[in-house]
Parts: C-alpha cells; structure tokens; sequence
C-alpha cells in the first residue's frame, strides 16, 4: 500500500520543515523581543517605528512576503545573505521572510505579556534606581514572557504550518515535496493525510510540551 | 527587630535640610491635587504624612522620587533639583528608598534575590557582599529564614519587612514609606511599625505617609496634616493630636480617635 513512497525522501524534506522552522522561530523571539522593547520605550521614534513595522507587516499575506524576499531582495537588489548557491540563498531568504512576519506576531503577543505585569512591579524597580533597560531585561520582560508561553506556542504551530509557504520560492521542504508526490502519484488521498500526520507530528509535542512548560514557569502573585 | 548595625553610617543630628519642596503644584486633570507645597525635611528626621484620602498625601510622598511628576514648583534633595530624567534620574532614587502599600516584591525572584538585586545592578557591588548585607536586612527585619522563599509565600507583613529590607540594601539617605501598612491584616500591622521605629530609632530620615495615629504620636518628629491638596497643619504629634489649631485636623481628628 505504502510502495509509492519509495523514491521519495519524507524525512529529508521535513527535516527542512523543522531547520525552517528552528531558525526563523530564534530569529522572531529575538527580533519579536527588540520590536516589543520599542513600542513599550519611551523614545517616541521607537515606539513608532514598532507600531508601524507589527501593522504592516501582520496585514501583507505570508506568501507576498516570502515572493518578495526571492524577487526584491534576492533578484533585484542582489541580496545573497553570504550564501552562493541557490538552495542556500533560498532556504536563508525564506528564514528572513518568515521571521520578518512572525516576529510582528511575537512582538504582540509578548506585548499583551507586559500589560499583565502590575504597574507596581515597574515602580519598584525604578524606585531602586534601575534605568529603563534594567527594568525591562530584569523585572518586566521575564515576568512577561512566563505569562505568554501558552500564546507563544501557538505562534510557533502557526509558524511550523507557514514554513510550507517557503515552497513557494523553491525551498524542498515538506510541502514541495508534496506538490512533486500528488503530481507523479496515484495516490492523492493517503499523500495529503501522510502530510498531514507529519505535521501534527511536529506541532502537537511541541503544544503539549509548551502547555507544560506554560504551567511550569507561571508567576505567582 | 534584631540589633545589626544602623545603616546610616552617621545618624547625624545637624538640622541641615534633605528635601526641600518649595511651591510645588501637580493636577490631575481637574483636580488640584498639590496646592502650592511648601515643606522642608531635615537630616535625621521623621515626618508623618496624616489627612483624609485622597488629600494628596501619596502624591506628595511620589513626588519626592518623581514616581510622579509636578507641574510647577521645584524640590530639591540634598541640595540638588530633582533631576526630570535618565542617568541622574536613576541615580538619585537609588539614594531614596521606597515602600508602597502593595510591597511590590519582585513576584518572579526570591526574597534574597529582591534585596541583592539593586546592590549588585545599581551600586555595582559583588554578588556575595550583596548576599552577607542581604542577609544581615533580612535579619534586621525578622525573615532571615525566608530568604530563599518566593515573596507569594510569604504573608503580607513578611513581605512588606522583605520591601524595607530591599529599600535599606541601597544604603538610601531617606525613606519614603506610602501607607506601608494599609494593604495588611490588623495583626501583622504591628510587626512591620515595630521595624519601622527601629530606623526612625537609628537615625534614619523618614517620610511615613499612614493611618496609623499611634505611630505618629510615638514616631514621628513631626506631623504634617494634609486635606484637599494643601498643608492644612504642620506641628508636633504631642500638640497635634492634644490641641490641632485648624478646624479642618479637628475635625479629622474627632472622626478617627472617636469610634
């Protein structure tokens, strides 16, 4: 039944899915992080620039951005992100695609985090002479990142499922291969619910494990 | 509680002026919530802050490490302006000390961890000299056996004594206490006025807004009685709480001795 699988890599090709999704989620908590940091600043210019990258960002579909990366950054602009071949440059720009939209989505997340830190937490900081930063890497940011894992986690499915966008810019992960599969295979049925099973492989332990580690880390008041 | 040594290196008793609040004025939106504030807090001295709600008293005590701004007037610590911001900013309420009503405890770190953070992150000092004087607070105060406790573990006046601790541990020159005991079941009130009279005891500069009239009488150097945004009366507690001159302290006073 399953005979038509040979010939095809699954693992290889979800093994991307999981590289894709590993990196752009490092680089939208970091990015996500920074961005929350300018809209709660008090520098005007930064929170303005946060407010208006998260707005226009989260509203362009995920496949623009992705097309984009290849066709403007790559194409046009000769942005090779240090890489010399094309599956490299394309896996790295798919990277850069995804995490330039999902940070604007852990940046609100993270931000919904602050406004659940009492406001009496931030007085005492400052009150003992920690300046802004300090308060925010010390006292507010910890304290919000504890109450949103349950959030984030959600972030991160959704992230795991939108790496199959980068498809569209030639990256072989699950989802390209898929396409090539349906295309020579009698099979269309049993190929989409194997994919499907793959990515509930993926996302349903790390929902669980992130529903624990929610649970583990929550602060008490 | 325990006698480890005054904090204050030299509990002097020369009259020089600390804070100087000279017409200072603040809204909220319409209301005028400091009106034209004139007060002055000398070295070694303990003022308590007493009036009606919502006269302006925590406001007032806020002001003094611009936990809250002014509109107009100046206030001066130690002769210097209080800085609007920044680095001096920061630099200056390291050197106030601050209790709220709500203790606000840093909830995600240990009770150690609440007292040494500012020694090691604003006076730069290492982290086992930060720990011994933490611990040595934290004794003073009665909870040394709690340190390694989350302050939700703790009771509400275990964890106000943890916040004066924390406020001590900056070696501040004065320490502004916003109705410290306010947010506390009656029985655990006494243990955290008891820690309270030992620094005013020790020689440290106070500024104690509260409810707490017997405090005031037995504490306090002097009594500033604010209502309706203004300094209504400025006296000792003996004469106070014997003889006010304003109506308005009378009048306060005859609601909350006579129930």
């Amino acid at each position: 039944m399953f005979d038509f699988l040979e010939g095809y890599d699954l693992l290889a090709a979800f093994w991307v899915t999981v590289q894709l999704t590993l990196y752009s989620a490092i680089g939208s908590l970091v990015w996500g992080t920074v961005l929350a940091a300018m809209r709660v600043s008090p520098v005007p210019l930064m929170r303005g620039f946060g407010t208006a990258y998260v707005n226009i960002v989260r509203n362009i579909p995920l496949t623009v951005v992705i097309v984009f990366t290849s066709l403007g950054l790559f194409q046009t602009l000769g942005v090779t992100l240090g890489a010399k071949d094309f599956t490299t440059i394309n896996f790295r720009l798919a990277v850069l695609g995804l995490t330039a939209y999902t940070s604007s989505f852990v940046c609100e997340a993270l931000r919904s985090g602050i406004n659940t830190v009492p406001v009496g937490q931030t007085e005492a900081a400052r009150a003992i002479g920690l300046n802004f930063p300090q308060v925010l890497r010390l006292i507010v940011l910890p304290q919000a990142f504890r109450s949103v894992v349950g959030p984030l986690a959600s972030v991160l499915i959704a992230l795991t499922k939108n790496t199959t966008v980068a498809a569209a810019i030639g990256v072989a992960e699950a989802a390209a291969l898929m396409r090539v599969m349906i295309e020579n295979e009698a099979q269309l049925i049993l190929i989409s619910v194997i994919f499907a099973f793959g990515f509930i492989c993926l996302t349903l332990p790390t929902g669980l494990f992130l529903g624990w580690v929610s649970k583990k880390v929550s602060v008490r008041r | 509680m325990s006698g480890v040594a005054v904090i204050k290196e030299n509990p002097s008793p020369a009259a020089d002026d600390l804070v100087v609040l000279s017409n200072v004025n603040k809204h909220f939106g319409e209301l005028h919530v400091l009106q034209n504030i004139d007060l002055t807090i000398a070295r070694g001295e303990v003022v308590v802050v007493i009036g009606p709600s919502g006269g302006g008293k925590s406001t007032l005590c806020r002001a003094i490490n611009r936990l809250e701004t002014i509109d107009s007037g100046e206030i001066v610590i130690d002769g210097k302006p209080l800085p609007a911001e920044g680095r001096e900013l920061a630099a200056l309420r390291a050197d106030v000390g601050m209790v709220f009503q709500s203790f606000n405890l840093f909830a995600h770190k240990s009770v150690l961890h609440n007292v040494t953070l500012g020694q090691v992150r604003v006076r730069k000092k290492e982290k086992k000299e930060a720990e011994e004087r933490a611990r040595s607070l934290l004794d003073r105060v009665g909870v040394a056996s709690q340190a390694e406790k989350y302050p939700a573990q703790l009771s509400g006046g275990q964890q106000q004594r943890v916040a004066i601790a924390r406020a001590l541990a900056m070696d501040p020159k004065i320490m502004l206490f916003d109705e410290p005991t306010s947010a506390l079941d009656p029985e655990m009130i006494n243990e955290v006025l008891e820690v309270m009279r030992q620094l005013a005891h020790d020689g440290m500069t106070m500024v104690v807004v509260t409810h707490e009239m017997g405090f005031a009488r037995s504490a306090a150097n002097r009594v500033v009685f604010m209502a309706d945004g203004r300094i209504v009366e400025e006296t000792t507690p003996a004469r106070f709480f014997s003889n006010p001159s304003s109506e308005r302290a009378k009048d306060f006073l005859s609601k909350i001795l006579h129930h």
